[in-house]
Formats: C-alpha cells, sequence, structure tokens
C-alpha cells in the first residue's frame, strides 16, 4: 500500500474528529485507485462543501473544491470538455441530496461517466449536528430537539430511478467490500452512485446514542446484509449492501460524439 | 465583403461573437430573453468540434462552464434576471478561484419573474454587487449588434487577461433586434488566449502565485501540475487559509487587479462632445434613441453630445469626470431607477448638474420621452 504517494502531507492534519468515517472512505479509495494503476494525472476530484467534501484537498490529483450541493455541475463541466479524465465526486449525504439532489438525479439520468460517492454519516457535521434528508423520522439532531419529523430516502432507489447506471451501497465496517465496490465504481463507464454509510460519532451518534465510532460501526455490521441474502425475509429492516445495478447504457460524453460527427457531417 | 454581412438577432450576434473569440464550451438553461443565444450554439459548437451543455438548472450551467474552463477551454453560459440571480453564488466562486469565464445577461424586467419578454437595464448594479463579498467584476455592454459582437470577443480577452468572470449585460430590445453585422475577418480582432505556465513537470508549480505583471499563468486539469482550486480563502497553493495576512492580500488583489486597471478595461464612444454644452450619457439600447435625438437637435443648432459607455464596471469615473468637465447639463438615459446615475454623480464635480432620464415600463424609452426630459431639466416645461 503507498497511499502516502497519494497525500498531500503538507496540508495534514485533516479537519476530521476523532472516530470519523470519512477517513476510512479516503483510505478505501485510494486503494481502490492504486490497484487500478491509475495515473494521478488522469484523476480530477470535485467536491462541494461539507466534512466530506474536504476529501479533496487532502489527495494529490487535479481538486476542485467547489459550492454546497454542485460538486456534480461542476464535474459534469470538466467531464464534457475533457471526456479521457476519471471524475470523482466525494459528497456528503446533505451536499449530494439536499441542495444538490437536483444535480444528483440529473447527473444519474444523463448517464455522464462520473463516479458519486455519497458519503451518508445522517448529519450535518461541519456546522454541527443540523437534521439531514438521510436523518430519518424520529432522530435527534441540534435542529430537532423533539425529534425528527423529517422522512429519508433510500439513496440507492433514488439513483436506480434517476437511471444511474451503476448503483452501489457499503459501509465502513466493510472496508474490503469498500474497496472492491469503487473499483468496479471507477472502471464503469456511466454515471456511478456508491452509497457509503459513514459513521459521524460526534453528532449523529452523540445526540440519538448510538455510542462510540466502534459501537456505530459494529452497528452497520449487524443492521446490514449482503443484497439478496435471505436474512431479510426473517428481517426487513435489515439493510441491503452490495452492488444494485451494474449495467451498460449509452454514456452522455460518447454519446455528444456523436453529435459532433452529425453536426460536421462526417457521420454515416 | 458582402458575403460576410449578416441579418441577424443580437443573441445570434453575440453566440456568434463568441466563437470568434475562440469559444468552444457553452453550457446554459432555457430563459427569456436569452434563450437564441442557447439555440445558436447548440446548432454551431458542435460544427467546430465545441461543446453545448444544457443543464438541469441555472446553477448547474454556471458550475459547468467553470469546470470547463479548468481544463483549458474557452467558456461561456446566457442567461437573463432570474437566472442571473440563480448564477450568483457560482460568479463569486469564478471571482474567488480566478477562472476564466463569460456570462451573458440579456436584461429583461425585474426583479422576480417581472416582465420577461420587455426591455429594462434593472441588472447593472446587480452585475456589480450580486454575488456576495468585496470583489470586483468586469461589466460590458453595447448598443448594436456590431459592438454585441465585438465587445462579446473583448469580453473572451478580458476574462483571460485578468482571470476573473466578466459579465456581458444586453437588453432585450438588442438580443432580439434583428440588424446588419459585418462578419470581422480572421485575425481583424485580436484575441487574447490562456496564459499556461512554463513550469516544467516535476517543478513546483504555484496557481495563485502572481507574476510580477500581477498575471497568473494557469495550468490545465489533466495536465503535469495537479493543484487545489477552492472557493475559500486560500494560499499560493490554492490549499484552504485562514492567515489574516493571506486572506488581506488575496481580497487586495481580486479587487486590485481590476480597480488599478480601469483604464485599459474602458471601452466607449463618443459622440459630438467637443463643444456638447449637454452630455448625455447612456449604454445598451437605450443609447441608441439618445443618439438619434442628440443628432436631430443639433440639426437646430443645440450642442448636444452622447458618451455612450461600453464598460459599465469597473465604473470609468476618471472618463466621465474628464469628459463632463464643461458640460452644463449632465443627462443620464437609462431603463431603470438609476443606477448609472448615481455612479456619474459621484464622478464629477458638480453633482447637482446631474439629471436622471428614464423609462421604467418595459418599453424602449423614445427620442421624444428624452426630449420631454431635456425641456424639464432646462426649465422649458415638458
Amino acid at each position: 500500500m503507498e497511499d502516502k504517494n497519494y497525500i498531500r502531507e503538507r496540508f495534514f492534519p485533516h479537519i476530521w474528529c476523532p472516530g470519523c468515517g470519512h477517513g476510512i472512505v479516503l483510505n478505501n479509495l485510494l486503494r481502490a485507485i492504486e490497484q487500478l494503476k491509475l495515473k494521478k494525472n488522469e484523476i480530477v476530484m470535485t467536491s462541494g462543501i461539507g466534512c466530506s467534501s474536504r476529501i479533496s484537498g487532502y489527495v494529490d490529483f487535479h481538486t476542485l473544491h467547489t459550492i454546497h450541493g454542485r460538486a456534480l455541475a461542476f464535474a459534469t463541466g470538466v467531464k464534457l470538455s475533457r471526456p479521457e479524465l476519471k471524475l470523482i465526486v466525494p459528497m456528503g449525504d446533505g451536499d449530494a441530496l439536499a441542495i444538490g439532489g437536483n444535480h444528483f438525479i440529473h447527473a444519474a439520468r444523463r448517464n455522464i461517466d462520473i463516479t458519486a460517492i455519497i458519503m451518508n454519516n445522517r448529519i450535518y457535521g461541519m456546522t454541527g449536528g443540523q437534521f439531514s434528508p438521510l436523518s430519518g423520522y424520529g432522530t435527534r439532531a441540534t435542529t430537532a430537539p423533539y425529534t425528527n419529523i423529517d422522512h429519508d430516502f433510500d439513496v440507492v432507489e433514488l439513483a436506480k430511478a434517476a437511471g444511474a447506471s451503476f448503483v452501489a451501497r457499503t459501509t465502513t465496517y466493510h472496508v474490503k467490500e469498500m474497496a472492491d465496490i469503487l473499483k468496479q465504481a471507477i472502471l464503469h463507464k456511466g454515471f456511478s452512485a456508491v452509497e457509503v454509510m459513514s459513521q459521524c460519532p460526534t453528532y449523529f451518534g452523540r445526540k440519538n446514542r448510538l455510542g462510540d465510532a466502534v459501537d456505530m460501526m459494529e452497528h452497520y455490521k449487524n443492521s446490514t446484509v449482503r443484497v439478496g441474502s435471505k436474512k431479510i425475509e426473517k428481517n426487513p429492516d435489515l439493510i441491503e449492501r452490495g452492488v444494485f445495478v451494474e449495467k451498460e447504457s449509452p454514456e452522455y460524453c460518447s454519446e455528444y460524439d456523436k453529435i459532433i460527427q452529425k453536426a460536421m457531417g462526417t457521420s454515416a | 465583403m458582402s458575403n460576410n454581412i449578416k441579418f441577424l438577432q443580437g443573441n445570434e450576434a453575440c453566440a456568434e461573437g463568441a466563437l470568434y473569440a475562440g469559444l468552444d464550451f457553452f453550457s446554459g438553461y432555457p430563459i427569456t430573453p436569452s434563450t437564441e443565444i442557447a439555440e445558436h450554439l447548440s446548432i454551431n459548437l458542435p460544427k467546430v468540434g465545441g461543446k453545448y451543455l444544457q443543464m438541469e438548472d441555472e446553477i448547474g450551467a454556471m458550475c459547468a462552464i467553470i469546470g470547463a474552463s479548468l481544463t483549458g477551454h474557452k467558456v461561456m453560459t446566457a442567461t437573463s434576471g432570474p437566472g442571473f440571480s440563480l448564477k450568483q453564488e457560482a460568479i463569486g466562486y469564478a471571482v474567488m478561484a480566478e477562472i476564466p469565464c463569460v456570462v451573458v445577461n440579456v436584461q429583461r424586467g425585474g426583479p422576480s419573474t417581472g416582465n420577461p419578454t420587455h426591455v429594462s437595464q434593472g441588472d447593472v448594479n446587480q452585475a456589480r454587487w450580486g454575488t456576495h463579498g468585496d470583489h470586483s467584476i468586469i461589466t460590458l455592454t453595447a448598443s448594436n449588434h456590431q459592438d454585441v459582437f465585438a465587445m462579446t470577443v473583448e469580453a473572451f480577452n478580458l476574462a483571460e487577461t485578468y482571470r476573473t468572470p466578466v459579465i456581458l449585460l444586453f437588453d432585450e430590445v438588442v438580443g432580439h433586434m434583428r440588424e446588419k453585422l459585418v462578419m470581422p475577418e480572421q485575425d481583424e480582432i485580436p484575441l487574447v488566449g490562456r496564459l499556461r505556465t512554463d513550469c516544467k513537470e516535476g517543478v513546483d508549480y504555484h496557481p495563485y502565485l502572481p507574476r510580477e505583471d500581477g498575471r497568473l499563468p494557469m495550468s490545465d486539469f489533466g495536465g503535469s501540475h495537479r493543484y487545489n482550486v477552492t472557493g475559500l480563502y486560500h494560499d499560493m497553493w490554492g490549499f484552504p487559509t485562514d492567515k489574516p495576512e493571506a486572506v488581506r492580500e488575496l481580497c487586495r488583489h481580486l479587487v486590485d487587479k481590476i480597480e488599478n486597471n480601469v483604464h485599459s478595461i474602458t471601452r466607449f464612444k463618443e459622440y459630438y462632445l467637443d463643444d456638447a454644452r449637454t452630455i448625455f450619457i447612456s449604454y445598451g439600447s437605450a443609447a441608441r434613441p439618445t443618439l438619434h435625438m442628440v443628432e436631430s437637435r443639433r440639426r437646430r443648432g443645440e450642442r448636444l453630445g452622447l458618451l455612450e459607455l461600453q464598460t459599465l464596471w469597473p465604473f470609468p469615473a476618471g472618463l466621465i469626470r474628464e469628459k463632463c468637465a464643461d458640460a452644463r447639463y449632465i443627462v443620464v438615459v437609462e431603463m431603470n431607477m438609476g443606477q448609472i446615475v448615481r455612479e456619474v454623480k459621484m464622478a464629477v464635480k458638480s453633482p447637482e448638474n446631474v439629471f436622471l432620464a428614464n423609462r421604467i415600463d418595459g418599453e424602449l424609452i423614445t427620442p421624444v420621452d428624452i426630449r420631454k426630459f431635456l425641456r424639464i431639466i432646462q426649465g422649458k416645461g415638458a
């Protein structure tokens, strides 16, 4: 493991709290990139605002740390203008699905070749623990002191419905699986959405009495099953992990190349 | 020559100017009265290998062009009032991260949905101050298609020179009016290309370290230099910092790189100023009826002149002061409640001689309207 080669040590220490799951995601993302033998110059990492979005500063790729919710829109511009680049977009649940929800569904619909990683810690961590669209009914947050009446939605179902051609879910407990899924997602030609359940012991854990980081990761172990597992018949509350969609579908940049050929009158 | 004459809309003249300037990536969202720019480019960009991207909203379109600029492309988006409001946060990002890009706002009546198919010049101050935080910005405008074309080319040149977003502030009348455009020959208007770093691979490249002349050479995303771009205050590496001296220096740099170059950025036209006792100052479509009125009254011996502004921001206060030094009356003709007139009053020695002649009902101000204002100002009654 040569993770150090991908890290901008100059910019450490990072901002994440002790026990935060985001470092585990960073570790496995770099593991995946290393195993794929990608060149650093061919990777553009675009991110928005939030704890998760700070990943882009720490890695030695072309990095674009943008505004809240819009990382996928910036990434779309980078990708369409230079399709040979690999676009990786780490986002938090609020960044990707509240303020950035529109860009998320439309990037999926367009099936542009971008890897979106939704690091779902079910809270706005950077601003101090407000409920997010994925906190879920009945949870507590600094802005849901009497419990949350906002319902969450399922990222996987949303991505599937919006047309993403690769959809997966994993957790920070399942690190080997996470690296494998991220590798598949990066290799996949088209829009890939990977939800990573990532613990925030500082806010979501503390507000909801879920224990420390280890307790929260143990909960990921006990509350999730591999996709297609029979266990879910007995216990429908279990959350499925793994690859839900992997299909070939026309990719946006390739399709635009055909438009150029049509416009130039050089297509068959 | 005759082959190079086109009869088209102002919006199309803008699109043609952008293509001439080397535009190869456009992203937009449909909105009246700017949509024809997107339509024209969706047809013509792919013909030259460029990309047209219709995004899911105005914000996304602004973000996408910033991303495409970073890979080394000349980029533009076009919108109108409500869309211009939506783009403001990302325009601020382009200011902070110093990303060359061109943003067209074909003005319509506002606020809010306002008067979508009618003319207004109500976004002058929004162009200057629409995004939050201290900053400076370049805004150009034009009153006819030849100038729309030329100012669009200028906008790309200035965006590259100063690494900044440039606002092209047109209006519904200019955008939708059809008139002649003589297409300039290739090389007739000089073009400014991307200034790229000559740092070799393996040598430290500092994306935010200005050269002695103040310019910052860029490196394309995907090239051999990897660096961070952020909307946070940042150091010469592009990495976030809140060190007071770094914050102060960057804020000053963002303002000074434009405000210290007002003279080089100022574009204007003048008509009959040599002997004018009354000077009209106008811009965009309002300058057309103003010029008509000036010329018709001069035939009757009235000493009227027109200063037509093409650079609105940074405001050419020095130019106004100099040109208006001997004027008895200074009349600003604009189609808003008085946005440029405030700047003119601050610029001249005697602000009490500065008057506003405006129209705000969605109709183009007429020579008769302006003449009426002038008579009232001169104490001759309506």
